[in-house]
């Protein structure tokens, strides 16, 4: 792990922020006398509190079966936009995508499949590595994410990234969600819905919802650290292979039937 | 060899205060066009989701790498201690300072958040060449700024020649960072390569002379001072060197591309099938901005002229611009490979197709304003300073010509 991640693991470390830790120290002290009393809790129990910070204990990952993805289905798509309030103004070129379907042909055989392509929250991202900022940054967990208060729109992570994974904000934002904070001048892309894995429980990205909701499953979302989760299971049973694997980036979105 | 004499550029003529109000003119208009830009968000440009880096980035690529050019006038002078640079190094230092700020300017105005130009100064990730880069640019700015008092001042005078050292390397690897910034993309098939940041130093030397040997000779035109043949004609061969030199690291950096039958799509998309960009590249770097300099400078029927100089001179400034936009938006125009040995066949993000991209007025308007930030950084810095030599004749100058005198 770099120091750079280390940094990111306490983002209170790197910006103290004293009004805001005693908030949380009385709010702690408050949920200890709360959990006390028999038959009242403020928090799920499953829930890391927001204070807390994220560890290399967990990474967060993907597994997207191809076979499984319906042709013609942008389920994945249109659940995530709506999630993350990704709105589109009818100009294909600017319009920002956090995922989006694709249509590959094997070059050889012919074979024609569909498949979701999203940020691959890689572990060694060339997004974050290229940030003059550290505004792109990656969690202990594994998630990739953009500092939206110190991205100043250079488009360098978006030069970088071999996924074309990110969409610069090219047109003022509204009906924001209050999770998924959008600025216009700025570069963002999938979240792997961070706000929902850090509410705890078996919330899943609304996109690996969707997929499931309309019967397909081709989505699969989990901890790649967790021998009991079925990520992981599905991962040592079947074969799977990242995109570009060329470049070595250790993804943490693979995929089964390419 | 006689002493230099340097004097400010007298008085308030008609044509002074027109440079002036038509470069002034440039840099409002360009400013109206970033703001309208940054008001308006980025879909009122060229520059897409596919080409995140357009019009503005040629420009500024193009001064920033001019920069560090210009400033070898100044240190074939100091470090390589060549006499008859040493009048010239002033107008070099200037030059490299304001060629600089106009990059920096287009740089910094077409950010997505301009008003964040604070952030990128106070938070730094300490592994993008690009925070390097901002440390680079600064130094170069603090370094020759230092370098030019030296100059200048005569209680400093000797130690101008150890700000000269330190300078002339600054500048070297401050266009290696430049090159860098390209050569450390490992996802794009047209960068990903350490020649890069040796073909930008070449480039550099090749596009800052000829932008100097342009205000040198319109400066010396316009003040009536005399400029003599000696100076021009080690000028003029000195830039056909460097343009070939320059050709000879492009060839290279293709030839390198093409030793990996991965990239072979890429080159030929570029050298070959893929519309503007070879037709640019060979048009455009290689006939308009190569060769025809090259003929211009050493054909005898040309080299004797002012005017055919001045042309070469432009052309090698007109062929740098294309062959960054070649780089620059060519690269980005080819589609990135996701999945070896398969093709996708659609996308609504345009995957898996050449991406379009064509400059908009605004981009453009951004890019003259930061050569007008140039070039009016010049036209106060000799107003108000002793940067041109009174005299640039050949018996003030030329050592031989002394000699035979």
């Amino acid at each position: 792990m770099s120091e750079f991640d280390e940094a990111r693991q306490d983002p209170e470390d790197a910006k103290p922020d004293l009004a805001r830790r005693r908030f949380f120290g009385t709010a702690a002290a408050a949920a200890a006398v709360a959990t006390m009393v028999p038959g009242l809790s403020i928090l799920p129990a499953s829930a890391r509190s927001p204070d807390e910070p994220v560890t290399e204990d967990q990474r967060w990952g993907m597994l997207v079966d191809v076979n499984k993805c319906a042709d013609g289905c942008t389920a994945c798509v249109d659940a995530c936009h709506e999630e993350n309030g990704v709105t589109h103004h009818g100009r294909p070129t600017t319009d920002p995508y956090w995922i989006r379907k694709v249509k590959l042909r094997d070059r050889m055989t012919g074979r024609e499949y569909g498949m979701p392509l999203l940020c691959q929250h890689c572990e060694k991202p060339p997004c974050v590595d290229v940030c003059p900022t550290g505004a792109s940054f990656r969690r202990a967990d594994g998630i990739v994410l953009v500092d939206k208060h110190i991205c100043i729109g250079c488009r360098y992570c978006m030069m970088a990234c071999p996924y074309k994974a990110r969409s610069f904000i090219h047109e003022v934002t509204t009906d924001q969600k209050p999770h998924a904070p959008r600025g216009k001048g700025t570069v963002e892309s999938c979240t792997f819905c961070v706000h929902r894995v850090d509410a705890g429980g078996d919330q899943q990205p609304a996109c690996a919802e969707a997929c499931q909701a309309e019967g397909h499953e081709a989505l699969v979302f989990g901890d790649l650290r967790d021998p009991e989760s079925r990520l992981y299971r599905l991962l040592t049973e079947i074969s799977s292979r990242q995109l570009r694997e060329d470049l070595a980036l250790n993804t943490g979105v693979r995929y089964h039937g390419i | 060899m006689k002493t230099v004499q340097y004097t400010e550029v007298k008085g308030w003529s008609t044509g002074y205060l027109a440079i002036l109000g038509v470069l002034g003119a440039i840099i409002v208009v360009g400013l109206g066009a970033a703001y309208y830009m940054e008001h308006q968000g980025h879909w009122v440009t060229g520059m897409s989701n596919q080409v995140v880096w357009g019009m503005p980035h040629v420009f500024a690529i193009f001064l920033i790498v001019a920069a560090s050019g210009a400033l070898n006038v100044a240190s074939i002078g100091t470090v390589f201690g060549k006499p008859m640079y040493k009048p010239l190094a002033r107008l070099s230092g200037l030059l490299a300072l304001a060629l600089l700020a106009g990059g920096l300017a287009v740089l910094v105005l077409d950010l997505g958040r301009p008003d964040r130009l604070i952030v990128a100064m106070t938070k730094y990730n300490f592994r993008s060449i690009f925070a390097w880069n901002i440390f680079l640019y600064t130094g170069f700015m603090v370094i020759v700024a230092v370098y030019l008092w030296f100059m200048m001042e005569a209680r400093m005078n000797r130690y101008y020649k150890t700000a000269g050292y330190a300078a002339f390397i600054w500048r070297l690897i401050l266009t290696t960072g430049t090159g860098s910034i390209f050569g450390f993309l490992v996802a794009r098939p047209g960068y990903d390569a350490a020649v890069m940041a040796p073909m930008f130093i070449v480039m550099s030397f090749s596009f800052g002379l000829a932008i100097f040997m342009l205000v040198l000779m319109a400066s010396y035109k316009w003040l009536a001072r005399p400029l003599g043949d000696a100076v021009l004609g080690r000028l003029k061969n000195l830039l056909g060197v460097f343009v070939a030199a320059a050709l000879y690291f492009v060839a290279v950096q293709h030839l390198t591309n093409l030793y990996a039958a991965e990239h072979h799509a890429f080159e030929a998309f570029m050298l070959l099938d893929g519309g503007i960009y070879p037709l640019l590249f060979w048009g455009g770097f290689v006939v308009v901005g190569s060769i025809l300099p090259m003929v211009l400078v050493w054909h005898p029927a040309f080299s004797a002229s002012r005017t055919w100089l001045g042309v070469a001179s432009a052309l090698v400034i007109l062929g740098g611009l294309t062959q960054i936009y070649v780089i620059l938006i060519g690269g980005q125009a080819y589609p990135m490979e996701m999945l070896p040995g398969h093709e996708i066949i659609s996308s609504a993000f345009f995957d898996g197709v050449v991406a379009g991209y064509s400059p908009s007025l605004p981009e453009f308007l951004l890019g003259m304003a930061g050569v007008g930030v140039a070039l009016i950084m010049v036209v106060i810095g000799v107003k108000v300073l002793r940067f041109l030599p009174v005299t640039l004749a050949d018996e003030a100058v030329d050592p031989h010509a002394t000699a035979k005198a």
